[in-house]
């Protein structure tokens, strides 16, 4: 055997322990989350369930929760992780939801990684899970005329379990607390502008997943330190099996083959719009820069927030505005593959 | 005479009741064949449902598992009925659960009514597909096939293997050609009975029973003995992706089913409402004659797979991503490197735009900021001259400048003081076209106002960078359009030197360059290097100049460029 070989599966080996322990901490953890309304008992078989933690949501979660029913979602899974401005009534009266509630903190939860992790344990296994946050809308080739079910069966015809769904950093033209978003509202006829060109992409090993950075927030925040862009590459939608992990948020999974979404040639993938940027963001940014739960070496990000919190101008003369989904397909942000 | 349809059913229960409710109403005997997969109770639900209708029947119920006998066993069982059952029928038609009518059942029966004796099977002899997919074609028909390859691949592929090592081979039954083509077929009374009352159709089954996939060549190949008249066509529109799974129809593909006038399409995604409805309505138009017109969905459905097996060239993104292997890296576009060109002539740029149309970049990869041109400070893409930003990843900055600027040519200076990280991507580029004055770079030096300790740490410094960028283009991986001067070269006869370079940029050549552009002053440059040399710095990427010598543009001594290919 070459060395080669035999150290891969060294590392196969170390990452097998690595995935069983992120599923032994989903495990130990699962007495944070205390059940608010559990409905999972109507989940049918081929349901597609969607996974996400939230916190002060209420604005977001409207158009979020009817895009993903829109698209086919059978059910949500959803932690509330201590909001205060009323998310958990709404959700809870939501008929297509479960919730779960825990004041733990994010960031020691590996940012609601660990929570989400044991849900999954208990309720995807087998089922087509999106892993998204309430600012991810998730489009992909032909999602207006094909729901969600349509795409996972394509899938699983091709015998792929997970599918790949890069972050677009979303912003109006103006500063960013300039128009005012309302409830229910789609976020991008406010966030209309994004940047077409400019990630950049390499390989790391020994996960073999793409990492994408670039985007505005690069352009914008961290032009002097390249390095702590934010990261883009996402993989969201897995066909679960409860033996999984999301290792990063859900910039990577173990077992590592599931981070193959890309090939030689053109593979089929979709996008997350990102609506971080609507006009609370200068508010959150004060907040978030002082529970310093999004980061784990928060201080490093201090200039970020107090850059976001005099509401800056994102757009740029070269910013190109949003028309849907067939012009992010030419411009190469995301692929049909062969799926016509 | 009407039509009769065969249809196999194994998913999706209710769609296909709903479409064989549509041919029963049109008039045309049904027989419907259930996968034994399928439950009893569901079976049960699904024949009670469509108890109502008149002219159906079920046939007795196989396995049909995918590339096995079953498929064509069910497909016997069901003919037979057929033909025993219905009379009146003259045409049997093969159909799916997950077929579609996209025309009126009318003018299929009209259309077959044209073509009495016509059996409409695609029917291609082995020498002549390219179709199968597994590296299997002859061998199809010479080895045996017990195992499942959906279920069993691994012992599927050592018995072939072992099948290959001890030369087994199967005798083909006398009088048979195999032939392949898609299982969806319309085939006449007369030569479907005599395929299915054949005298010798024991040994044939028993034949094909070990072949693989027969669904696809068993009545292919049989139909070729008997058909008075064969059309080696099917009239069921359906395409299959390069790895031979079936294309699936959604919403969205309505217009284009519509104009492909085909008579029948599959696979028809179950929840496709919208074409189950427009289709299915029985629309009371006029008779519509016209022929089955195929090119509009096989040119989508080729660049499809294009795109699939190949991608968008020059393309990085999160589900392509080209790591050299198969020739596909590289950028979108043709692109020019321009190295010594701006430190020899004063006004390069602007005499560029003159001569091609194209504004050239500054030094893109410059150790302080990214020079677009015009002094911009973002272009296309949104992309900005932070040079950390491009530092980052100097390859992907190249391609998606290229990529985001497809359509408008790109170039831009180089030289060793810029980023060399870029100098391997350019260098194996097929799509860079890289000109070099080599050692131009001593010129600003020449005519700073440095102290001369200085500049001799310059020159060392940035000679030995140049020689290993020049190295990397002399490689063999080198793939771009490269040339290779050295100044003392390039000053005898630039514009000799340039109009090719120009040429290659322009879309329509031909055009002879007037004017060169200014040279700087390079009087005393020679003693310039003279004194480097003296000092213990040997500038040899200059090549020769005479101290002395007088510098004269004489295009009568035009020397042939070194070119690098």
């Amino acid at each position: 055997m070459t060395q080669l070989a035999q150290h891969d599966l060294w590392t196969g080996y170390k990452l097998r322990w690595k995935r069983r322990r992120l599923l032994f901490r989903a495990f130990r953890k699962r007495r944070q989350l205390e059940p608010v309304i559990d409905r999972t008992g109507s989940i049918p078989s081929d349901g597609i369930l969607v996974f996400t933690t939230v916190r002060n949501e209420a604005l977001r979660l409207p158009f979020f929760l009817d895009h993903y029913r829109r698209l086919g979602v059978t059910q949500f899974l959803i932690v509330d992780n201590g909001s205060t401005d009323g998310t958990k009534e709404l959700l809870a009266d939501q008929p297509d939801v479960s919730l779960w509630h825990t004041s733990y903190s994010y960031r020691l939860s590996r940012f609601g990684l660990d929570w989400l992790t044991w849900l999954m344990i208990r309720h995807g296994h087998d089922h087509w899970c999106l892993t998204v946050d309430a600012d991810e809308i998730l489009i992909y080739p032909h999602w207006e005329t094909r729901p969600l079910p349509a795409l996972t069966e394509w899938l699983d015809e091709c015998d792929t379990r997970s599918f790949a769904a890069m972050m677009i950093d979303m912003y109006p033209k103006g500063p960013v607390n300039a128009q005012r978003y309302e409830a229910g509202q789609d976020p991008f006829d406010v966030l209309e502008w994004f940047d077409r060109g400019n990630y950049r992409i390499q390989m790391q090993d020994p996960l073999k997943n793409l990492w994408i950075q670039g985007g505005v927030r690069a352009r914008m925040f961290f032009g002097d330190r390249p390095e702590r862009s934010p990261t883009m590459n996402k993989t969201p939608l897995v066909r679960w099996d409860r033996r999984y992990a999301y290792l990063n948020s859900t910039h990577a999974l173990l077992p590592r083959r599931l981070n193959e979404v890309y090939a030689e040639q053109e593979k089929l993938s979709g996008l997350l719009l990102h609506t971080k940027f609507l006009d609370t963001i200068v508010e959150k940014s004060k907040e978030e820069k002082h529970r310093k739960e999004h980061f784990n070496n928060s201080s490093l990000y201090d200039s970020y927030y107090d850059a976001l919190m005099t509401a800056p101008e994102l757009w740029c003369e070269r910013s190109t505005r949003y028309l849907g989904w067939r012009q992010m397909e030419s411009l190469g942000l995301m692929s049909r593959g062969n799926w016509i | 005479m009407t039509v009769g349809i065969v249809m196999l059913v194994h998913t999706a229960l209710d769609r296909a009741a709903q479409v064989a409710r549509h041919w029963s109403r049109a008039g045309c005997p049904v027989v419907i064949h259930v996968d034994k997969a399928v439950p009893r109770s569901e079976f049960d639900r699904f024949a009670s449902d469509l108890s109502d209708v008149s002219d159906l029947s079920f046939a007795p119920r196989y396995r049909c598992e995918w590339g096995s006998w079953g498929i064509v066993a069910a497909t016997q069982g069901a003919s037979e009925i057929m033909l025993d059952r219905f009379k009146h029928v003259r045409h049997v038609y093969l159909a799916s659960g997950a077929c579609l009518p996209l025309r009126p059942v009318a003018e299929l029966v009209a259309y077959l009514d044209d073509h009495p004796q016509t059996d409409f099977i695609e029917s291609a002899s082995l020498a002549t597909v390219l179709w199968p997919v597994g590296g299997l074609d002859h061998e199809r028909f010479t080895l045996r096939f017990p195992f499942s390859w959906r279920k069993h691949r691994y012992i599927f592929d050592k018995y072939v293997d072992f099948q290959r090592r001890i030369n087994f081979r199967r005798r083909i039954p006398d009088g048979l050609s195999p032939h392949l083509g898609s299982q969806w077929w319309c085939l006449t009374r007369q030569t479907l009975s005599a395929i299915l009352q054949d005298p010798a159709r024991k040994t044939y089954d028993r034949y094909f029973r070990r072949v693989w996939i027969p669904d696809e060549s068993y009545f292919q190949t049989l139909a070729r003995r008997y058909s008075v008249k064969l059309e080696s066509r099917s009239l069921t529109l359906s395409k299959f992706d390069f790895q031979g799974r079936p294309h699936i129809f959604y919403d969205d593909h309505l217009r284009l089913l519509k104009r492909s006038e085909c008579f029948v399409a599959r696979k028809i995604w179950p929840r496709a409402d919208r074409l189950y409805e427009s289709f299915l309505s029985d629309s009371a138009d006029a008779l519509n004659t016209t022929e089955p017109d195929l090119n509009k969905v096989d040119r989508l459905f080729y660049k499809a797979t294009q795109r699939r097996i190949k991608g968008r060239p020059g393309l990085y993104m999160q589900s392509r991503f080209p790591r050299g292997g198969y020739g596909n890296a590289g950028t979108a576009a043709k692109y020019s490197v321009f190295e010594g060109f701006a430190d020899l002539f004063q006004d390069f740029d602007d005499w560029l735009f003159n001569a091609t149309g194209t504004k050239p970049h500054g030094h893109l990869f410059g150790p302080d900021r990214v020079e677009f041109a015009g002094g911009k400070t973002i272009v296309e893409g949104a992309l900005t001259d932070s040079a950390a930003l491009r530092d980052a990843n100097p390859r992907a900055f190249l391609t998606n400048l290229i990529w985001n600027t497809r359509g408008e040519r790109q170039c831009f200076q180089f030289g060793p003081a810029d980023n060399q990280r870029i100098s391997k991507t350019i260098a194996h580029d097929p799509n860079a076209q890289i000109s070099v004055i080599s050692g131009a770079w001593a010129i600003p030096l020449f005519r700073s106002n440095l102290n001369f300790s200085e500049i001799r740490k310059q020159v060392t410094r940035l000679q030995k960078i140049e020689a290993e960028h020049l190295a990397v283009l002399r490689s063999s991986k080198a793939n771009a359009r490269i040339r290779i001067w050295t100044l003392s070269e390039f000053i005898e006869s630039p514009i000799g030197l340039m109009q090719p370079i120009i040429d290659e940029m322009c879309q329509n050549p031909a055009r002879r360059l007037a004017e060169a552009p200014r040279m700087v002053d390079l009087t005393g440059f020679g003693q310039f290097l003279q004194n480097l040399n003296n000092q213990g710095v040997q500038p040899y990427l200059m090549g020769d100049f005479c101290s002395e010598a007088a510098l004269i543009d004489d295009p009568a001594v035009a020397q042939k460029p070194y070119l690098v290919r």
